[in-house]
Order: structure tokens, then C-alpha cells, then sequence
């Protein structure tokens, strides 16, 4: 058995396909479609999109709960061997939390019950009790005995998201994996959850990858953001850079539409295509307004956005963007130019 | 004349039926819960009102207090008039004429109010059907394809049941239906909470264009400020069953006097604001449990810049300009909802010409 690589990402996706059978027959869909995604030790990315743009069967596919079609998931620089044991092992070490705390607690589970199932699971029956209780002071629910025989139901919105919380730091893992950590909080309960996050990242240098639709909370936690539209990430890099100076047209048009952004909101007509009918050439150029206002013909790549794949983004932490008209406009010396040139096609 | 106009406005769910004999409306008893208590604002023609506030703060219960489609449980008080008229003392018959035609509610979660098993063009032309027994088949079916169009779907979706439609789409329905009767008024509640942020972006710009085609007057309920203050000209705060703050959308959005108005704007991150950037504002603390107010003003045990008689005064709202010289005796319990021009009004002792502490001595008196 091969050891893990040092100063290797914790967590990668590498050229990770994820293809389903399509419900009518016809054809198969493409989920993922192609993701090169790094997660290094300590960082907090997030993984930004709407519904059905491929982002959970992504973050699925990450925790082993989803066999990619071809590519592969690594663990510190190891291929994801996907037995039983191996998986039982490797989710030591990467934990779920999940999306709506009412749906994932059990209503007839004490929060003590909640919490220990994972240690149970993995057999750590000495030290329970600490171990229990320490992952819920870490969470937030302090002081923790206070909380060891309450029921879900007796408890706020909030504090059911640091149980969810709680339950994924019992085990001691050194990345998260977070689906919409936030979504059905409200807006006062949701600057506590995203604060608790960050600290756990600083106290514990927990790496956690968000998956969510919201921008801003990208802009509150992350380190670095990964835009994904249709199956594949169409721009990456630091959180400062993408959503400050947007350069896919798409990232613009979201950032647009969110309530106090500056300039007319660039609203997309319809929603996403199908992932069973993906567009040919640039996915997104069916609605992409830069290609719709005759600019992309003005810097002559129309023909391009209508014909040629912009191609998969490579993984790591540099600022690549997958669309032609950006790679084109960009000054030489622009951070579009170097590694997204240096994309696969 | 406003449209509607809602004054001193109770609504406390009993604990028990039996208890609600009519000489005791109005009196709290045992096992009461008290869930808005005292709300009062007008809403003009074509003006949009946005309310906020966290759950359980009691606006989707004043949200159906409007409509009067609160259970049997729940017993209300004052007034609400829609175009001059009481809907808390109108007859069932009137009601039914005024509900959709006059006014129609968006409710949020279109799946669940949806009918699954009808398809939409049947559940679209229903309220026309009701309020029209006349019109004929084929008319309401024009009417149907006409009011989809308006929302954006192609008439021939009308034959679609709701599960083959995606979420944006069922919420066009709602909306198209809410339309179906050309009301007055349309309360949303929560239109676009779980839509993606493009799809929300489309069925806003979607409610603001109908608004202002039609000079419908809307009542949009959310938590999330910074969508209200997009769309509505005022906006309101709602705490533990009352307004707490109430002015202009921006001024309340961008410089709210209200410690609680304060903490719900400053949840809402504002992308390349170095501030919101990894500094995290919650509000610790939950809003109290309905049936267990705190002491004086009800949001003190959660507010970070409190005072020392806040557990003694209960402020009612107050302009914060202080542009309003107020009576004396005119003072806290809901008696002090005056309207005060373009002006914020908020509910805290820290608006008060005195930070409120002539209050405390008549309360002590």
C-alpha cells in the first residue's frame, strides 16, 4: 500500500467524469464532465453553481459516495480505492456535513447519540463521553453535557447545524465537506455557522470544501472559489480575484443579479440546459451574453465559442477562466493568459 | 385613501378552542400565544412594502392575518382595511369576493401549494371559474395561455403538472394564478427563498414589472433584507410580533437605527466590502419564545448595545429624525404609530429624545 505524498492536496478530483443513465432513455447525462478540483490542507474552497449544474454529484463523488464514469478522487495524493474498508478508512479523514439539520438528525436520537454514531461506526468505544463532549464544545454547544440528553426538536435552527457539526468533528477529520452548510438558516443564525467554519479552520487547520449557490458566502469563509455551469468549472482562483473582477461572462451575470450589485443586473433568460444535451463548443454560449451582444464576434472568437470546447481547467490554485472571448480580451499580461492557456483542450 | 390600512393588529393563537368564548377575545389567558402584537402600517396603491425578520417574528402569521386564512385558533383584534372596508368583521361572501380579486397571496414553497395530481392550467383558471361562473370554457382557457404568457411560459404549458415543471417554472404559476383575478394587492411570502440566485433574479425582475404595468400594490415577505430592499420602496422590521423599525428600503437597509434592523443588515455579506471579508456579524441568542416575552423591550437579552432600563421600557415606534415633537401621554403600547411622513420610525429607547428614561419613572409611578 502505497503512503500518502507530503505537501500533496487532501482531497483532488482529477479529470473526474460522472455520467447517469438518462430517465427517458436517451442518451446518458453528463453530471461532471470533466473537473480538475484541489483541496489543500487548511484552505477552505467553494464550490459555487446553481441547482443541476453538477455541483453535489461532485462533492458526492469527493466523499466516495459516487464512482466517477473515468478520472479519479485523491486522498493526499492516493487513488480513492472504493472497498468497504478502504472507504471506512479514507471517511475518517473526510467528513460530510450536511444541508437542512431537521432532515439529517434522527428526531428520536439524543444530540449525545448523534454525535457518537460516527465514533461507534468506527468501533472508538474508549473515550466516548470526552470525545463526544469535546466535539460539541469545539461546535459552539457549550457547556456540552447540557445538550448530551436534548432532543433535536428542543433545539434552535442553529444549534442543530453545530450537532450536524459536531457529529462530522467527532472523528477528528482534516477536511469537511459541506453541502449548502447555511441555506436554510436565517440570516442572524448564518453568520454564527460560516464564523464557526472559520474558526475551526484557524484552531484546527480543518480544510472544508463549501458546495453552495450563494456568492456571498464565498466571500465570507473561502479562500478560493470554483464556478460551475453545466458539468465543468468554467473559472477558478482566489476568492479576492474572481469576485471583485470577474472575467466568464457567466460569473459576471451572477454576481450581477445579486441584490446591491453595482450595475444593471445582467439577468439570463431560461435556465441551464440539459445535461443530457450539452451544447456544442463553449457550453454556456447558448446564453451567454458577451456572444449575444456581437462582442464576441467584435473580438473575433464567435465562431469558436459556437464551435470549439474552451476545455477542462486544470487543478490547483491558479486563475484560469474557460471561455475564449476572456482568454482573447485579457491583456498579455493578464492572469487569464498563463495557466489557462495552459488548460487541457 | 391607502389601500390598506392595518391598525393595532393582534393575532394570539389560543391554546385551547373551548376557551375562546366571544367575551374573551382579546384578553390573554393561560397557554396564549401572542403571536403579533400590535402592528400597524398603511400600504398605498402600486407602493411595495417589504417585511422582514427571522422566523417566528409573526410576518407570515400577519402575512394570512391579512387574508383571514388563520386557523380557528387563532383569535384577532383592530382593524384591517382593505380599500376602506374591515376584512376582520367583513361576511364569509364578501370575503370570498375580495380573496383573489381584491387580493391574492404568492406563498412560498410552489411544490407544496401546487396541486400535484391537476395540471397547472386547471389550477390557473380555477379562481376565475369561481369568481367568473359565467365565462365560458374556451375563454378562460385564452385567459389562462394569456396570464402564462405574462409570466413567461408558452401557453401550451398549461397542460403540464407541476412536477414536469422546474421550480422558477412552478413559481411563474403561482404567480400567474395570483394575477388570474387582476387584484389590488398581492402578498408574497418568501417568493424566491430556495430559488438559485439567476432564477430569483428573473422572477423579481418578473413581480417588479407586473407591479409597475399594473399598479398592483405588493406586500413581499422575507429574511433576506437585502432582496426587500432591492425590490420594495419601505420596509419593515418585525421582532417577536412587532415592528421594530420601519422607513425608506435604503435608509432601513443601509443605516438602520434599530440594533436588530442593524444585526439582520449586517448578516447580508456585501461582495468586495473588505468588512464582510472572513468577519463574521451574527446574532447570537434566538428570538424569544412567543409565549414567554421577555421583560421591556423584547429584543434586550440579545441586543449588544442595550442599556440599563431596556428590561423596564417596552418603546413603541418613534421617527428618528425626532422631526415629530410627541405629545405628552402619547407614549409607549402601540398608541404611538403615527405616520411620520417619509421618515424612519423605529422602536428603541435609543431613539427617544431621553433615551426613553421618562418612561421609566412612569412606569414605576
Amino acid at each position: 500500500m502505497s503512503e500518502p505524498i507530503p505537501n500533496a492536496p487532501i482531497l483532488s478530483a482529477e479529470d473526474v467524469h460522472v455520467e447517469f443513465e438518462a430517465r427517458r432513455g436517451d442518451g446518458r447525462a453528463r453530471a461532471v464532465d470533466g473537473v480538475n478540483l484541489d483541496i489543500a490542507p487548511g484552505e477552505i474552497v467553494a464550490l459555487v453553481g446553481e441547482s443541476g449544474c453538477g455541483k453535489t454529484t461532485l462533492a458526492r463523488t469527493l466523499l466516495g459516495l459516487e464512482k466517477p464514469t473515468s478520472g479519479r478522487v485523491l486522498h493526499r495524493g492516493i487513488p480513492l480505492a472504493y472497498t468497504s474498508k478502504a472507504l471506512k478508512r479514507f471517511r475518517r479523514d473526510v467528513q460530510l456535513v450536511l444541508q437542512d439539520p431537521s432532515g439529517s438528525l434522527n428526531p428520536r436520537h439524543t444530540v449525545y447519540d448523534a454525535v457518537a454514531e460516527g465514533l461507534r461506526i468506527h468501533g472508538d468505544v474508549p473515550d466516548e463521553r470526552e470525545r463526544v463532549a469535546d466535539a460539541l464544545s469545539r461546535a459552539g454547544l457549550r457547556p456540552p453535557e447540557r445538550f448530551f440528553l436534548r432532543f433535536p426538536h428542543e433545539l434552535s435552527g442553529g444549534q442543530r447545524q453545530r450537532v450536524v457539526i459536531a457529529g462530522a468533528l467527532v472523528l477528528e477529520p482534516n477536511v469537511i465537506v459541506a453541502d449548502e452548510p447555511v441555506a436554510s438558516l436565517d440570516a442572524s443564525v448564518r453568520g454564527e455557522i460560516l464564523a464557526l467554519l472559520l474558526r475551526l479552520r484557524d484552531e484546527l487547520g480543518l480544510a472544508a470544501l463549501v458546495v453552495t449557490h450563494d456568492l456571498g458566502l464565498a466571500w465570507n469563509i473561502a479562500d478560493r472559489v470554483a464556478v460551475m455551469y453545466l458539468g465543468r468549472i468554467v473559472e477558478t482562483g482566489p476568492v479576492e480575484k474572481i469576485l471583485t473582477a470577474p472575467e466568464h461572462p457567466y460569473t459576471q451575470a451572477l454576481l450581477s443579479v445579486l441584490p446591491e450589485a453595482p450595475g444593471a443586473p445582467v439577468v439570463l433568460q431560461g435556465e441551464p440546459p440539459d445535461p443530457t444535451r450539452i451544447p456544442a463548443g463553449c457550453r454556456f454560449h447558448v446564453r451567454c451574453p458577451v456572444l449575444a451582444s456581437g462582442a464576441a464576434a467584435a473580438a473575433g472568437v464567435d465562431g469558436r465559442c459556437r464551435g470549439d470546447d474552451p476545455g477542462v481547467l486544470a487543478g490547483g490554485t491558479a486563475i484560469q477562466v474557460a471561455c475564449h472571448y476572456a482568454r482573447t480580451v485579457s491583456s498579455p499580461d493578464g492572469p487569464s493568459d498563463g495557466p489557462a492557456a495552459a488548460a487541457r483542450p | 385613501m391607502s389601500l390598506l390600512e392595518v391598525k393595532d393588529l393582534t393575532v394570539t393563537y389560543r391554546a385551547s378552542t373551548s376557551a375562546a368564548s366571544p367575551e374573551k377575545r382579546g384578553s390573554a389567558g393561560a397557554g396564549d400565544v401572542p403571536a403579533v402584537r400590535g402592528v400597524s402600517f398603511t400600504l398605498d396603491a402600486g407602493q411595495k412594502l417589504g417585511l422582514a425578520g427571522e422566523s417566528g417574528c409573526g410576518k407570515s402569521t400577519m402575512a394570512l392575518a391579512l387574508l383571514r386564512l388563520l386557523p380557528k385558533t387563532a383569535h384577532l383584534t383592530g382593524e384591517i382595511r382593505f380599500d376602506g372596508e374591515d376584512l376582520l368583521t367583513m361576511s364569509w361572501g364578501r370575503l370570498r369576493a375580495v380573496r383573489w380579486a381584491g387580493a391574492s397571496i404568492v406563498f412560498q414553497g410552489a411544490m407544496h401549494s401546487l396541486n400535484a395530481v391537476q395540471r397547472i392550467g386547471a389550477q390557473i383558471g380555477e379562481p376565475i371559474r369561481l369568481h367568473s361562473p359565467k365565462v365560458g370554457d374556451a375563454e378562460i382557457r385564452r385567459r389562462v395561455g394569456e396570464l402564462l404568457e405574462h409570466v413567461g411560459l408558452p401557453a401550451r404549458r398549461a397542460d403540464a403538472y407541476p412536477h414536469e415543471l422546474s421550480g422558477g417554472q412552478r413559481q411563474r404559476v403561482m404567480i400567474a394564478m395570483a394575477l388570474a383575478c387582476d387584484p389590488q394587492l398581492i402578498v408574497a411570502d418568501e417568493p424566491t427563498t430556495a430559488l438559485d440566485v439567476m432564477i430569483q433574479a428573473q422572477i423579481l425582475t418578473l413581480i417588479e414589472s407586473l407591479v409597475a404595468e399594473q399598479g398592483i400594490s405588493l406586500l413581499m415577505i422575507s429574511h433576506d433584507l437585502s432582496v426587500l430592499a432591492d425590490t420594495c420602496d419601505r420596509l419593515a422590521i418585525m421582532y417577536a410580533g412587532r415592528i421594530v423599525e420601519e422607513g425608506p428600503a435604503a435608509t432601513v437597509f443601509g443605516a438602520a437605527r434599530h440594533p436588530y434592523g442593524q444585526a439582520l443588515a449586517a448578516a447580508f455579506p456585501r461582495i468586495g466590502d473588505p468588512a464582510s471579508r472572513r468577519r463574521l456579524q451574527g446574532l447570537a441568542g434566538d428570538p424569544p419564545d412567543p409565549a414567554d416575552l421577555p421583560a421591556g423591550c423584547s429584543f434586550h437579552p440579545r441586543c449588544a448595545v442595550r442599556l440599563g432600563h431596556c428590561d423596564l421600557v417596552d418603546p413603541s415606534l418613534w421617527p428618528t429624525a425626532g422631526r415629530e415633537v410627541p405629545d405628552d401621554g402619547e407614549s409607549h403600547k402601540g398608541k404611538g404609530n403615527r405616520p411620520a411622513g417619509d421618515g424612519t420610525r423605529a422602536a428603541c429607547v435609543r431613539v427617544l429624545p431621553d433615551d426613553g428614561l421618562s418612561l421609566v419613572e412612569k412606569e414605576s409611578a
